[in-house]
């Protein structure tokens, strides 16, 4: 208590400092207001000194170009397997058929009729609509990406589990590789790698290692001591014990993180139709940059369809609980999904054999909505045009110029010790120093302006969805049933790669910062919705009685316990939320923002490896910062509140 | 007296940043204590005798359940030896300590420690798995167990479609699969409801009485213990207050903290003639006891007796001694010592 009091203290006196510095803005040296060029270091140079020692000098371009050349040969396999690239082994490409009844059989004997009908579905949708050959590109990549992923995630994280030493090391890579933006693992690979399906792959299984570690060191250290010392006991060496009694009952965590490698994949590998990647991602981006919307939003909902079949499948498997059968002397009775499939398959082979159109769906075949949806979007953008427009007037107008205005009007070093307040509010000196450093670095880099562009946006995006979330999230809590369909939402809705949001706020509001800061407030509101309302069903009902035992009013209830008790965990969706912005504002770029994300896209199509890992790191310090100041935060009232 | 399988030289562990460092510290202060260091187990003597069964018995955080993990070796002793049929199981290679699990030793968790993704039959056969025995051979021998545990026709259900006293049959099963001599349970009924509690102590019985073992077997319940042990440990804070039978335990405790124990329990059930017996005054007259029998097993006759003094047999049926009726009514009645 003596200890926070202290801590006011302080902020209050860095608080009055910063207020200081903003009157006192127009008698402060110009070297207050923007960092002075002494202070901005040549980052970029620096970087681009090491890559090019690292390219040249050191030959790691030869390791590099060793290991693409390992995943192209693999992604050939893959694509004639899957849409008939004419490479070895020359078998494919399989009926789209064979694949539709594999995938219904997977759901079917993971979870049961629904889920075999979702996943079988998604695949007919996809042929039937002709986007089968972009949907196989894209699959083929997730194919080959996605193993990898695993298996270096698995090692790294047993490595990291054997040794605290290398844990130490690669806990804050792990924190720094989670928070930088997608674009800025695109620009070392371009180098490294260059354009094309291969720079696609291997910059989706580098980003998509990180939740695989994560998650299987949580498993291993999750293993009951108890399940360790019996296998001790029985007498298991070392390999034994990791093989067959860690790994195997680390099962489930080790198995939702290779559903997030899958999601992970999925999310990059459209996103990579920036390097070059072919498939859905690049169709929807031309489709995009053309503003056909009818047949961007048939590949939207490919895409949704994709990820919600290949979460879905995943996630029921890691959750699939060990069954035991009942005793069956029968072969055929024991085996008769893999009958039913293999006989499913061999129709569809025999199918696909007779009618071409089992094979593949010829583009003049396929199917289209595309007409109807643009026909229903004119109408419904006629229709809702007078209340869009009126919006993006008053937003841009009264809302973001200020805004944005305000933001860079703030000198920096106001900036500075704002944060030192804050950060010394919430977790004394460490806090104030680590707020101080990660935005120093910032200013450092020589990109004030367009941080701060970007730091309006977040901070709007997550202000308006939080005004629109957290009613929402209150509502929905009031009744189990409700919430549980809220929740299924917005856990579908995380599923879908950030991509995705950008078709519908494109259609309502062009192409602007309004369609920017939309598209960033639907993807911030799901994980406060979420955590909102998780927090608020799992306030302990002992405590909600104990209140209602005391008289407490619903207003009173809902102040005084549910909301102080939920809290830590809407924290949590806090963070989340803010992390998804950052994101969601970089890749929203490419529709017109003045902000980082911009400048990193230029970075990118000009290599520039330096400047484009400056900008990454920039953005991802400010999720680091918001990441620590909400983790201290919500530690302490956790603490406080004794959970 | 029969051969020690496990003895105990001066056993201490110490969990903290540098547990040798803080032992050799404790040796020239002995009443130190240092923050981040726990003192789970403080020079145990202790010698277990071939196929007897001891009975560790102390509160949560006396150290029972560290000392039972010092004896096979699952965590590191810091000071003093532990000796497993004369071997100093410290100086075992990683491979000579695996090898003697495999053969020598069971044990019995409190959680029951079973594998949840492997079958109660795939359980089992683990450690058989672990030697390397072809699967028909470790199949035939994990059903035998099951068998004998009464879990015969289980043998495909998972763990976590049981109820915990069916798992922990799984777990007693399994530790028997290699027929090891040395038997470790560490508190394994204590995560059981009290009927299923006792039910499982019946059943452990009778395991016990088919197999000639040595069993260390770990509880925080005192009546447990009075009922299946040979020889009781009683350990508070690490140290080994008394190690006696329970008869000894009972009548003559070492010290406060045991009396304190014993003090709530009903001696006359755990108490046998043949503790109170004592050379004979005079020649055998009438009818004699049997020395194994307990005094509440013969409280009717102890209280209708006449005689002053009663002739004690052995279980061969040769007269060892006598009890006087006085002393045996007095444990009866709860007024001994």
């Amino acid at each position: 208590m003596e200890r926070d009091a202290r801590f006011a203290g302080t902020a209050k006196l860095l608080l009055a400092l910063a207020v200081g510095l903003m009157v006192f803005k127009a008698i402060l040296p110009q070297g207050m207001i923007r960092p002075p060029e002494w202070l901005v270091l040549p980052f970029a140079d620096w970087i681009n000194v090491v890559f090019s020692f690292l390219q040249n000098d050191l030959g790691l371009m030869a390791v590099t170009r060793a290991f693409s050349a390992v995943v192209e040969w693999l992604l050939n396999v893959t694509a004639n397997l899957l849409y008939g690239k004419s490479r070895w082994p020359n078998l494919g490409p399989i009926p789209w058929s064979v694949i539709a009844v594999t995938a219904f059989m997977a759901g079917y004997a993971l979870k049961g009729w629904r889920l075999g009908l979702i996943s079988g579905g998604t695949f007919v949708w996809i042929a039937l609509m002709g986007q089968w050959k972009w949907a196989m590109e894209t699959l083929s990549v997730i194919v080959v990406a996605a193993p990898f992923s695993v298996i270096l995630g698995l090692v790294l994280a047993v490595l990291a589990w054997r040794s605290p030493r290398f844990e130490r090391v690669l806990n804050p890579i792990l924190s720094i590789a989670q928070s930088l933006p997608h674009f800025a693992y695109m620009i070392p690979v371009v180098v490294f790698i260059g354009v094309g399906p291969k720079a696609g792959a291997i910059v989706t299984i580098i980003f998509s290692v990180p939740p695989m570690i994560r998650m299987t060191l949580l498993g291993l250290k999750k293993v009951p001591e108890e399940v360790i010392e019996a296998a001790k006991m029985s007498g298991a060496t070392r390999w034994q014990l990791l093989t067959r009694a860690r790994i195997p009952t680390a099962r489930s965590e080790i198995l939702i993180g290779v559903n997030q490698v899958i999601m992970q994949c999925l999310a990059m590998v459209v996103l990579a139709s920036f390097i070059g990647m072919p498939g859905l991602g690049q169709k929807l981006l031309q489709l995009l940059q053309s503003l056909k919307i009818g047949l961007s939003v048939e590949i939207g909902i490919t895409i949704i369809l994709l990820a919600v079949t290949l979460d879905r499948l995943t996630k029921a498997w890691a959750l699939r609980q060990p069954m035991h059968e009942a005793a069956s002397p029968s072969w055929i009775t024991r085996n008769r999904l893999l009958l039913i499939w293999l006989t499913l398959c061999a129709i569809g082979f025999g199918l696909a054999h007779v009618f071409p159109y089992f094979l593949e769906v010829e583009r003049r075949q396929a199917l289209s909505v595309a007409g109807p949806v643009d026909a229903l979007m004119d109408h419904l953008i006629r229709l809702i045009t007078p209340v869009t427009l009126w919006l993006r007037w008053f937003l841009i107008t009264w809302v973001l110029i200020p805004m944005r205005d305000a933001y860079l009007w703030l000198p920096f070093t106001a900036v500075l010790v704002l944060l030192a307040a804050l950060g010394w509010a919430i977790g004394g000196l460490r806090s104030a120093l680590i707020c101080v450093a990660y935005f120093g670095l910032i200013a450092a880099s020589g990109w004030w302006d367009r941080a701060m562009i970007t730091v309006y946006m977040v901070c709007i995006s997550v202000l308006i969805a939080a005004i629109l979330a957290i009613p929402l999230a209150l509502w929905g809590a009031r009744n189990p049933e409700r919430a549980g369909r809220i929740l299924l939402i917005c856990d579908t809705a995380q599923t879908f790669p950030s991509f995705i949001y950008l078709i519908p706020v494109i259609m309502l509001f062009g192409v602007n910062d309004v369609a920017v800061v939309a598209a960033v407030v639907v993807f911030a509101a799901v994980p406060l919705v979420r955590y909102t309302i998780e927090g608020l069903r799992n306030v302990p009902p002992e405590m909600i009685e104990a209140a209602n035992m005391s008289g407490a009013t619903q207003a009173q209830l809902l102040w005084h316990v549910r909301l102080p008790l939920a809290l830590p965990t809407m924290l949590v969706g806090a963070n989340q939320s803010v992390m998804f912005s950052l994101f969601m504002v970089i890749i929203a770029a490419f529709i017109g923002t003045q902000d980082l994300g911009q400048e990193m896209q230029r970075a990118l199509s000009s290599t520039d490896v330096g400047k484009g890992l400056v900008l990454g790191f920039a953005v991802a310090f400010m999720g680091l910062l918001t990441d620590h100041l909400i983790t201290r935060w919500s530690e302490t009232r956790k603490r406080a509140l004794g959970i | 007296m029969t051969e020690s399988v496990i003895s105990c030289h001066n056993v201490s562990k110490i969990f903290g940043p540098n547990p040798a460092q803080h032992l050799a510290n404790l040796k020239a202060d002995p009443s130190l204590t240092q923050a981040g260091y726990v003192h789970a187990v403080r020079e145990v003597n202790l010698e277990i005798r071939r196929g007897e069964m001891l009975v560790v018995m102390g509160l949560s955080g006396s150290g029972k359940s560290t000392l039972v993990r010092c004896l096979s070796r699952l965590i590191e002793i810091t000071g003093g030896t532990v000796t497993v049929e004369g071997r100093d199981i410290a100086t075992l290679s990683e491979p000579d300590l695996i090898d003697l699990r495999r053969r020598k030793m069971g044990m019995v968790f409190q959680s029951f420690g079973l594998l949840p993704h492997r079958s109660v039959l795939e359980n089992v056969a683990f450690p058989l798995e672990m030697r390397g025995q072809d699967r028909a051979t470790r199949y035939s021998r994990a059903r035998e167990m099951l068998e004998l545990v009464g879990l015969k026709g289980r043998e495909d259900y998972f763990p976590r479609e049981l109820s915990g006293g069916q798992q922990q049959r799984v777990g007693i099963a399994r530790s028997l699969a290699v027929e090891p001599d040395i038997w470790f349970l560490d508190e394994p009924f204590s995560a059981l409801d009290p009927l299923i509690r006792r039910e499982m102590q019946d059943e452990f019985l009778r395991l016990k009485g088919m197999m000639n073992k040595t069993i260390v077997f770990i509880t925080h319940d005192f009546d447990e213990a009075l009922r299946l042990a040979d020889r009781i440990a009683i350990m508070k804070d690490g140290r080994i207050e008394q190690c006696d039978t329970p008869d000894k335990i009972v009548l003559h405790p070492a010290t406060d903290y045991v009396a304190k124990f014993t003090s709530e329990i009903d001696r006359a059930r755990v108490v046998h003639i043949g503790s109170l017996v004592r050379p004979l005054t005079a020649p055998p007259s009438g009818e004699p006891v049997p020395a194994h029998r307990t005094i509440r097993d013969l409280a009717r006759q102890l209280i209708s007796d006449p005689r002053v003094e009663i002739p004690v047999i052995n279980a061969q049926g040769a007269v060892i001694g006598s009890v006087l009726r006085q002393a045996a009514l007095d444990v009866l009645l709860g007024d001994a010592q």
